[in-house]
């Protein structure tokens, strides 16, 4: 790390970056639903400010445009439609079934978290600049601790906000790679996880409907009778 | 020499003397926000007051264990306040008798000797309290340990004031997702150690669900309260070392005469009292936890405390 003086926003981005790898773990630990779905929004909003802070220090109006795209669709647009779309009871479930429990789970995250820093190491070296050392590492890990919350949860909501956070991180690494991503790309990317949102919502809620749970894993045979879930 | 000397303890004055209030203004500003009215700030230097001119009752069961750790929690904080930067930022005469292990060693040192006296009355819940801060003490201990070798990692020192000046000196170390990481871990120690609301109630009086407070039940007259000081201090020294050393390095006093030294202190009381609405917001939302869910907890601060280390290991290598 050189002594050199950094500019406020990257500053500010940095430790932005740390409080995303931070929420990534936290989405991976919370039990409540309704906990996940207020980190992954507190994740956006972070991803949002980061996105502002970027694009104030290089002058790009396209990662301005990019945070409120990011603030309009994931802070206000997914929760309010998962918000409606989904039944309230799901939102009251307390524990969620994971296939391992909550310790071994932040481990496994903990060993992705490390795994990305590995791989892309030699890659961010490549590149002086300070932004993308910073979140092309994060953002890996985030799109894989994403992915692990994917595999690991039973829960469609859980499994949907895993997605999301992959995009999450995803997201965040590119605006260190490629700020100047044309504007229509990043649009089409954002109303693509709204409606991603949409149709897993109104798919559990029909099933929450019928069958009255929200686990895909029970979901493993086809079967007239919906009594035999219950 | 012998100037640095004097501000050394005009260090631990500031210490012994503020701990209370600290405990004080908590309590209350706790109490504003669930809209009661609260003690008065200045309550802990009554309540201290009171104890030491109380008459003490030992048990005649109890062996010298009992009746030398309340001195020792007592002093335990004020040898780790010769270590930290409280009031200046540059070293003083003792800081290189010991280095950021040493202090933690004499924290658990203190909680060692607190465990042992509670055992050594044979009141049922004394051990009970004991067991559980033991097991709080030996979760936290990695925690404290991966925070310090990557704080020293950054530093290239172990030493807390070099460790200060780094964090000043360097922008590019303070503002690096490492540092958050670090600072996160630490507040979640911090909140353990102390005895605060996710992992401990310290205003319950319910000896049951009591982990820190239990080891204290005992103590009556200048023995409850070297014991209660004790703990306030020990919670300023955390809090001095969670502000100074790594939060927010500024505010502390360059200047090397006596004046600067004490313009210091309405500085760290503001830095301090922000601390304190960050703690009273966290104390207020957050519910208790159940007791094995706090191995959770401080895992959750292990794993964010590895991967600052990772991620400062990687950021140092590019």
């Amino acid at each position: 790390m050189n002594h050199a003086q950094v500019p406020l926003a990257e500053g500010l981005n940095a430790l932005i970056a740390g409080l995303i790898l931070i929420s990534a773990f936290a989405m991976v630990a919370t039990r409540q639903m309704q906990g996940v779905l207020r980190f992954f929004v507190l994740q956006s909003a972070l991803l949002a400010t980061s996105s502002f802070l970027i694009g104030y220090s290089r002058h790009s109006i396209h990662l301005l445009a990019l945070g409120f795209i990011t603030v309009a669709a994931k802070c206000i647009a997914i929760p309010w439609i998962l918000k409606r779309t989904l039944p309230s009871e799901v939102y009251e479930r307390r524990e969620i079934e994971q296939v391992l429990n909550i310790p071994s789970s932040l481990l496994l995250a903990l060993l992705l978290a490390i795994a990305a820093e590995f791989i892309v190491g030699p890659i961010a070296g490549v590149s002086s600049d300070p932004v993308i050392q910073v979140n092309l590492p994060i953002g890996l890990a985030g799109v894989l601790i994403g992915g692990y919350s994917l595999i690991a949860r039973r829960e469609a909501l859980p499994q949907l906000i895993g997605i999301l956070a992959m995009e999450n991180g995803a997201f965040f690494a590119g605006i260190a790679i490629a700020p100047e991503l044309p504007l229509i790309a990043e649009l089409a990317v954002a109303i693509d996880v709204v409606l991603i949102a949409v149709v897993v919502g109104v798919l559990t809620r029909t099933i929450t409907r019928q069958i009255g749970t929200t686990s895909p894993a029970l979901l493993a045979e086809l079967k007239e009778e919906p009594q035999a879930w219950r | 020499m012998l100037r640095t000397v004097g501000y050394n303890l005009i260090q631990l004055l500031f210490v012994i003397g503020f701990a209370p209030l600290y405990a004080g203004v908590l309590s209350r500003f706790k109490e504003n926000v669930q809209s009661k009215r609260g003690p008065s700030i200045l309550q802990p230097y009554r309540d201290l007051w009171k104890l030491f001119h109380k008459n003490e009752v030992v048990s005649s069961e109890t062996t010298w264990i009992f009746r030398a750790t309340p001195y020792l929690v007592f002093v335990v904080p004020l040898f780790v306040t010769s270590l930290i930067p409280v009031l200046t930022d540059y070293p003083l005469a003792f800081a290189f008798m010991g280095d950021m292990l040493a202090g933690g060693f004499f924290l658990a040192l203190g909680g060692f000797f607190a465990a042992l006296a509670a055992v050594d009355t044979g009141n049922p819940y004394g051990p009970m309290g004991a067991s559980r801060t033991r097991m709080v003490g030996f979760l936290a201990e990695p925690v404290f340990m991966i925070v310090f070798f990557t704080v020293s990692f950054v530093a290239q020192s172990t030493i807390p004031y070099i460790v200060q000046q780094k964090w000043v000196a360097s922008p590019a170390a303070f503002f690096s997702p490492a540092h958050i990481l670090l600072l996160i871990a630490f507040l979640m120690l911090i909140l353990a150690e102390g005895g605060r609301i996710p992992v401990d109630n310290p205003t319950g009086h319910f000896e049951l669900a009591m982990i820190d407070e239990s080891k204290g039940l005992e103590y009556s007259g200048r023995g409850a309260a070297l014991m209660k000081w004790g703990g306030q201090m020990k919670f300023l020294v955390l809090t001095c070392i969670f502000l100074n050393v790594l939060l927010a390095p500024w505010g502390l006093t360059h200047g090397q005469q006596l004046g600067n030294v004490l313009l210091a202190v309405p500085f760290i009381l503001v830095k301090i009292l922000f601390f304190v609405i960050v703690l009273v917001m966290i104390e207020s939302s957050l519910a208790k936890l159940r007791l094995f869910r706090i191995s959770e907890f401080l895992g959750a601060a292990f794993i964010i405390s590895v991967a600052a280390m990772i991620a400062s290991i990687f950021s140092g290598a590019a």
